[in-house]
Parts: structure tokens; C-alpha cells; sequence
């Protein structure tokens, strides 16, 4: 076992030098000159101009640079925003929980639907529940999220009324946070319409957010439930007479579960990709919204320290699943 | 109806608890995060919103919903015959906010004037550099020329600061009522230079406006509350809330649905909702730039005149306005300033589409072949170049001129485009930055800006007289004629193709009442209030 977690210890270093080189390139190959462009539209004079280069280090050689940056990065010096004059890791720190929180909202609306109905179009297949729910999982799979939350947002919040329509709390709720989870710190400070209200906040954007997932985790059940319903022990568990949901839940679902686990690790990704716009959308005040507000006041230092964090949580979470599957199932350590 | 009786009893509930019986609060539903809230160090206009417009005062202030000037924390001010000295006399017993991270034992007096102005340039100044913030750079301060013409700040005695410049300079005025230019305080500088907290000074500030900073949330909610101290009396509304909402479909929801009363900027799209909707008010103006398109003055045929004009009339430009801005609009510009700002010529008129006559003159001229340039960004006051490029082209074509098209990425496109030798038609614009006619003339088309921002190469000695002579004069009237003049020979010479001042919108709530637009692009609270 110990074996298996440095083999996928040691694989993470070149990936991570790999992401290191795209963040610090990424930002050097959106067009334009980052000083310039911060200049805005009055421009800058040539002395200036020097002067500002030389203060955020353009003027030294590129490979220079990189050095630089790779040994502040690896110290956890992950530099200033450019724009607010914060600490990057300080602004990420604070962020962070409510993309986390909304993430964790948004895999819980995926698997409570995804799993159950992939079971469900499993053991019914070919039924026209099944046709119809792989139908919609493609069309959710598809659908691009900013027009899907936008839909939402006007037929629930506008037309119907029934959700806000953006924001996280209601805004006359107003409590310093102590985990940066509203949900946990409305209950912490005992503020239960608190409570109510961060939920009704999280019902739209974790639905959104939730869609691609549930749409992956339903195809990836009925499938993984598909193989499992077809072989020998599911065959004998019904010869021995037991009941159907006694098969279905126990004897298959244990084992379907399996390749379903990766899948829902993998989607951690998607969450993180998909909360750039979810969260720019709904006014969430998270690392997504963060970065896009990022690019478009042109806070190089915030887009690459905020790419490189993310990248990061990515692999560790990887990482984590990878160990996890290691653990369920046995066969992979060995292989 | 339930969620709204709902809202109103939390509301209720709220302010019971926190001893405020019907507290008014007003929420503005703004368009992204401010930076920090120190304005000396911020550039952008929802900086300022969320800091200058609502903690701080200057020593002028704009007229709210104009240009003009008017006393501030500066009941009076004097300025010397030879335009070099402006004393400004203080307004007594102006109070900084008391919070509970500042308690002030002092009223504002001329040392916080010169601190707020001499931590922006001086280096020695310890609020100039790293120990305070990494990275600063003071836009503004030298942007708008400060360093140059400003020689030194001086206290007098403690209600009166002198001012003196290098060289006369009227537009000097309308920068001190700009949002760089607000007075900090000296006291709470100190205090956190005392106690190693000098970052505190950008994020938990300390002014003399109308509202007191309560809390940020990041990238979420900032929290207002009405300054009880404000010189000029308490403003109507006790809370203000500012929801960061950077969807525009999102923030026009939430003032539909009644979760804020203000928000900035909706979508072209959606004003014909906004419009049939009972309950909101849409507020227009035109903004404070405008988009043209200069011609290299210097190079022939382009350095006659009539050429010039001849070319402007070839153009069908209301179609193109029309085919540009589609629903949100565009005022066709007249003049190079926008009609809310003073000095505007209103007998102006732009050459009126007329391609019959073109068509001769261009002919006569032998003009065949021109370069059009055009880049790929979005500007407020051209919405699309390329489009805009490809309709002139069109237009120019009927009139036996063949344009071609030459593009450039954004940043690479202004380098290119402010070189002298560059030919052709160039399409740019600007965004006004204190509402003062010289910020459009003198910064586009004076003689000293060609090959920095005069993208005609344009001097003429009547327009340059003009200008220069209103810069240094510091009467009202007198700049008006001025300015105004200056127009008339614009138009008669015709550096460049006028095209819109673009429309700026916001959408307001019915009960809300004294909230303004604003020609410089700000959105201030001060004198808004709410029925219930």
C-alpha cells in the first residue's frame, strides 16, 4: 500500500512542474502588455514605463522570471494581487470555503439523483424510464451552464419567486464568519433563519453546478450496475432465492459502487471549472468568481497564483481518490 | 407575496434586535469588487462607488449629476492673479467617522489635506511605498499630470491650505473633485503607523462623507451606515448594502425581484423588459466620452479640410449608431464633449450624411485608396470597431473611395496608431475623467499630445490658442467662450469622424427618490432616500 501512495507521489512531481510552466506561460501569452494594459487607457511615458517593469520584475530574462516565481511558489509565497495589494493565499483562504461549500451542495444534489436513478434505468433497461433518463443525462451533459443558470434564475427567482436570485445569505443576516461555511456558521451561532436562508441561497447555483455531475454519475451507475447485474454472484444470490432489492441493494450496488467512487472524484474538476461561471452568475463569492474578476482586471499575479492553487487542489484530490479506490478495492494495490 | 412579508418581518427582526427601530436600508447592487478602499491607490470606477463617493469628501466636490464644481470640505476658495496660488479656506468642525476600530479626537484640519496629497508623490512620505502597500503605483496622482504641475501643498493655519503650481492650470480645479484627490486623516494614519497596521488603512477606512464603513465580506457584501456626523447633516437612508452581483442579467433580477433597489449597467437585451416593468424606473444619460475616428492630418489628401468633411458626410452615421448600439442607444455626437458637460456648443452641428457631395469633392481630391483601422476590443464608446469598419467601408465604397481594413490587437493597436507617420483613418475614443473640457481638447488634440494621444496629428494654431488660453484662465465664464470657440473650429476643420457618446444606464426602484445619474460615471448615495 505504502508502495502504491509514493508511486502516485512521484508521478504528481512532473505534473506539477508541468502546471507550474502553463500558469507562468498562460499569463504571458494572453495578448497584450501587462503593464500597458494596466495603465488603462491614458498610457503610460517610457520612464514609467522602465520604472513599473522593473518593479514587477518584466525586465528580467524569461527563464529568470520563472525561476523566481517557481522559488517563491515553492517557499508559499504565492505573491500580491496586483489590484487590492493583498496577499493572494490570504484572498484564496477566505474565498475558498464557499466554492467548497457550494461544491459540496452541488455533489450531494448529483448523487442523491444521479445514483438512485441509474440504478433505477439499470434494472429497468431498455424501459422508457431508461431512454428517457440516458436522454436527459446527454442533454445535461451538454448544457452549457451561464445559459442553464440563467434560465433558472429568471423562471424560479423572477417569474415564480420561490429562490433569491443571487448572493449567498440574505443580506440582513450580517455575522463574522467562523468557518467560512454559512451553513455551519448560521447553525454555530445559533441563527436558524440564518440557516434557512444560506440554504434557499445554495438550492439554484448547487443545481447548476450539480447538473454535468449528476448527468455523469447517473450514465456511469447504470452502466457499472449493468455489468455488475450480469455476473455469475448476482445470478446466484437470485438462485438462492433472495429478494430483489436484496440483490439489487446489496450484493450488485456494493460492487457497482466501485468505478462510480473515480467517477465522482473526477468531478471534483468539473466543480472547479464549472464554479468559474455558476459562481459569476449568482454573485457567489468564491475562488471562481475570484479568478474571472481576475482576468478582467488584468491581476496577472492573481491568475496565476489562483491557477497554480486550484491545480493543486485538483491533484490532491485525485490523489485522494486514487488512495480510496486503492482501499475498496484490492486488486489495484497490487497491480 | 409570502416571501416578500417573509423578508420584511426578518427585516424587522433585524433591526429590533440590533436597536434600531425602522432602520431605512438601501441596497445597491453593484457591478464587481472594489480593490481596496483607499482611492489614492484604486483606478476604477466601482472602486471609487464603494470608497471616494461614499466615505470620503474632498476639498471640491462635482455637482451632483453635473460637472461643475462646488465648495466641498473647501467652503471658499481664492485664487492669484497670475493663476499660480489657490488658497482653500476649510469648513470648521468637520468630523472624521468614529467606528470601533478609529475613535477621532481631533477635527479635520489642514495637516490631513497636505498628508492626503503628499503621501501620493513624495517618496520619503512613508505612505508612499512598500510599508504601506507592495506595488503602488498612484494612477491617478500621475495620470492626471499631478507631479508636474504642483509644486507644494502648505498648511497656513489650521483651517487654510495653499496650493501652488509650476505653471497656470484651470482644469487643476475639477482634478481636486476627483476621486484620487479625497482627504484622509492624518490622526488614523498615525495611529496605525503607531500599532503596525498601515495595510488597515486600505481596507478598514476612515473619512469625512456621508456614510462610515461597517464590514466587507469579500468578493460579497459591504456594509454602510449612514455618518451621523456628516458636515453637511445625516443623510436620509441608515444602512447602505452594496450586493456584488457581475452578472447584469442577475443584478436586473435581483432589482425586479426587489432584493436591491439600485443597480448599475443591465444588458442592452433586457431594457425592453426594464421598460415594461411597473415597478422599476430605467435612468438614462449620456456618458462622459465619446468614440471618433481621426484622420492623419498631415498626410494628402487627408491634410485638407474638405477632404475631411467630405469623408465624414459619405458616412450614413445614423445607420451605423443603429447598427453599433442597437437597443442600449447612442446620443450622435456634435461635438467632441458630451452635451452634460458645460461649455458644450450647441450650435454646433456635425457634417449631416450627404454622399452626393462627397462624392465630387473625393473625387476632385483624387482620394481612392485609404487605410481604416480597427481593433478587437469593446470600448463603452464603440461597442464593436470591426463592424463600425466594415459599415464605413461600405459607405465609402459608394463614394469611390476603397478602404482597407488594418487590424491590430489592443494594447499593439494604440502603439501603432498614435505614431505620426501612421495614415489613414484610426477609430478610437475617451472617457472623461474630472468632467473638465480640458481633459478632452487639450488631452486628444493638443499640439504637445501629438505622437501621445493625438491620433490626427492635428495642430491648429486658432483651436491651440483656444485651449491653451482657457487652461490657464481660471474664470468660469470666460473658459466657457472659450471652449465653445474651440468647437466651432473643430468642426470647421474636422480632425476627425464624430461618432456617439454612448448611453449609460442604471435601474431604480419606484420608491427610491433623489438617486441621480451621474455624467462622470459614478453612483453616489448621498441625498437618495426610500419610502417603505
Amino acid at each position: 500500500m505504502l508502495r502504491y501512495l509514493l508511486n502516485k507521489i512521484a508521478l504528481l512531481i512532473p505534473t506539477l512542474v508541468g502546471i507550474t510552466i502553463c500558469a507562468f506561460a498562460f499569463v504571458r501569452l494572453l495578448p497584450g502588455d501587462p503593464i500597458l494594459a494596466m495603465a488603462g487607457e491614458h498610457g503610460v511615458t517610457p520612464a514609467r514605463y522602465e520604472e513599473l517593469k522593473e518593479q514587477f520584475g518584466y525586465n528580467l530574462p524569461i527563464w529568470q522570471q520563472y525561476a523566481r516565481y517557481v522559488g517563491e511558489v515553492a517557499t508559499g509565497d504565492f505573491g500580491v494581487s496586483i489590484s487590492s495589494k493583498r496577499p493572494v493565499i490570504e484572498e484564496f483562504k477566505t474565498l475558498f470555503p464557499a466554492t467548497l461549500e457550494l461544491s459540496f451542495f452541488a455533489m450531494i444534489f448529483a448523487m442523491v439523483l444521479g445514483i438512485p436513478a441509474g440504478i433505477f434505468a439499470a434494472v429497468k433497461r431498455g424501459s422508457w424510464f431508461d431512454q428517457s433518463l440516458m436522454g436527459t443525462a446527454l442533454v445535461g451533459y451538454s448544457m452549457p451552464i451561464f445559459w442553464w443558470g440563467l434560465l433558472l434564475i429568471i423562471f424560479f427567482s423572477g417569474y415564480l419567486g420561490w429562490t433569491p436570485v443571487s448572493g449567498r445569505m440574505g443580506l440582513q443576516f450580517f455575522f463574522k464568519p467562523i468557518t467560512g461555511f454559512m451553513t455551519i456558521d448560521s447553525i454555530l451561532y445559533g441563527k436558524w433563519d440564518a440557516f434557512r436562508s444560506a440554504l434557499s441561497h445554495l438550492v439554484l447555483p448547487a443545481i447548476v453546478l450539480g447538473t454535468i455531475p449528476l448527468a455523469v454519475i447517473a450514465r456511469q451507475t447504470r452502466s457499472a450496475m449493468l455489468e455488475v447485474l450480469g455476473e455469475d454472484y448476482v445470478r446466484t444470490a437470485r438462485a438462492k432465492g433472495l429478494s430483489s432489492a436484496r440483490v439489487i441493494g446489496v450484493h450488485a450496488l456494493r460492487n457497482a459502487l466501485i468505478p462510480v467512487v473515480t467517477t465522482i472524484g473526477l468531478q471534483v474538476g468539473t466543480l472547479l471549472a464549472g464554479a468559474i461561471l455558476t459562481e459569476t452568475i449568482f454573485a457567489w463569492p468564491g475562488i471562481g468568481k475570484w479568478m474571472v474578476d481576475s482576468i478582467f482586471k488584468r491581476d496577472y499575479v492573481v491568475v496565476q497564483s489562483g491557477l497554480l492553487l486550484i491545480a493543486l487542489i485538483v491533484m490532491a484530490v485525485n490523489l485522494i481518490v486514487d488512495v480510496l479506490y486503492a482501499v475498496i478495492n484490492p486488486r489495484i494495490r497490487a497491480a | 407575496m409570502k416571501k416578500k412579508l417573509t423578508f420584511a418581518a426578518a427585516l424587522l427582526a433585524a433591526s429590533v434586535l440590533s436597536g434600531v427601530a425602522n432602520a431605512k436600508t438601501l441596497v445597491y447592487c453593484s457591478e464587481a469588487s472594489p480593490a481596496n478602499f483607499d482611492p489614492g491607490t484604486t483606478t476604477g470606477g466601482n472602486d471609487f462607488d464603494a470608497s471616494s463617493r461614499t466615505v470620503y469628501s474632498r476639498l471640491v466636490e462635482f455637482k451632483h449629476g453635473g460637472t461643475e464644481i462646488e465648495p466641498g470640505l473647501a467652503d471658499k476658495w481664492e485664487i492669484s492673479d497670475d493663476g499660480l496660488v489657490y488658497t482653500f479656506h476649510l469648513h470648521p468642525g468637520v468630523k472624521f467617522q468614529t467606528t470601533d476600530y478609529f475613535k477621532p479626537t481631533r477635527d479635520l484640519n489642514a495637516d490631513d489635506v497636505v498628508f492626503s496629497f503628499d503621501r501620493q508623490f513624495n517618496k520619503e512620505n512613508p505612505w508612499n511605498g512598500e510599508k504601506y502597500l507592495p506595488n503602488l503605483t498612484w494612477d491617478y496622482y500621475t495620470g492626471m499630470d499631478m507631479p508636474k504641475y504642483v509644486a507644494k501643498w502648505e498648511k497656513v493655519d489650521d483651517l487654510t491650505v495653499k496650493l501652488t503650481l509650476t505653471e497656470p492650470n484651470a482644469p487643476m480645479l475639477a482634478n481636486l473633485g476627483m476621486d484620487f484627490a479625497s482627504i484622509v486623516s492624518k490622526e488614523y494614519a498615525d495611529q496605525l503607523a503607531k500599532d503596525g497596521k498601515m495595510a488597515d488603512f486600505s481596507t478598514k477606512p476612515i473619512g469625512t462623507g456621508p456614510f462610515q464603513f461597517v464590514d466587507y465580506q469579500l468578493d460579497s457584501v459591504i456594509r454602510y451606515a449612514a455618518n451621523p456626523d456628516y458636515f453637511k447633516g445625516k443623510e436620509k437612508i441608515d444602512d447602505l448594502v452594496f450586493a456584488i452581483t457581475p452578472d447584469a442579467t442577475a443584478r436586473i433580477q435581483k432589482v425586479l425581484a426587489g432584493e436591491c433597489d439600485v443597480a448599475p449597467y443591465p444588458n442592452p437585451a433586457d431594457i425592453g423588459t426594464i421598460k415594461a416593468n411597473q415597478d422599476v424606473t430605467l435612468l438614462d444619460q449620456a456618458g462622459l466620452n465619446i468614440g471618433y475616428m481621426s484622420y492623419n492630418t498631415t498626410i494628402p489628401p487627408l491634410d485638407k479640410p474638405e477632404v475631411r468633411h467630405a469623408l465624414n458626410q459619405a458616412i450614413d452615421r445614423e445607420a451605423l449608431i443603429k447598427s453599433l448600439f442597437q437597443d442600449a442607444g447612442a446620443t450622435a455626437a456634435q461635438n467632441l464633449i458630451p452635451p452634460t458637460m458645460w461649455s458644450w456648443n450647441k450650435d454646433v452641428k456635425f457634417d449631416s450624411y450627404d454622399p452626393e457631395a462627397a462624392k465630387k469633392v473625393l473625387a476632385d481630391a483624387g482620394l481612392k485608396e485609404i487605410q481604416l483601422w480597427a481593433s478587437d476590443r469593446v470600448r463603452p464608446y464603440n461597442p464593436n470597431f470591426q463592424r463600425a469598419a466594415e459599415l464605413i467601408q461600405a459607405d465609402w465604397a459608394k463614394v469611390g473611395v476603397k478602404a482597407e481594413i488594418v487590424n491590430y490587437e489592443w494594447t499593439k493597436y494604440r502603439e501603432e496608431g498614435k505614431k505620426k507617420e501612421r495614415p489613414g483613418a484610426f477609430q478610437i475614443g475617451w472617457t472623461g475623467d474630472n468632467g473638465d473640457p480640458d481633459n478632452f481638447f487639450a488631452t486628444l488634440f493638443a499640439c504637445s499630445a501629438i505622437g501621445v494621444s493625438n491620433y490626427s496629428s492635428w495642430c491648429d494654431k486658432d483651436f491651440e490658442d483656444l485651449i491653451q488660453k482657457a487652461k490657464k484662465t481660471s474664470d468660469l465664464a470666460e473658459r466657457t467662450k472659450l471652449y465653445e470657440q474651440a468647437q466651432v473650429v473643430f468642426q470647421k476643420q474636422a480632425p476627425a469622424f464624430l461618432l456617439a457618446h454612448s448611453q449609460v444606464y442604471a435601474v431604480v426602484r419606484k420608491n427610491v427618490s433623489g438617486f441621480m445619474m451621474d455624467p462622470l460615471g459614478i453612483h453616489r448615495f448621498d441625498g437618495t432616500d426610500k419610502a417603505e
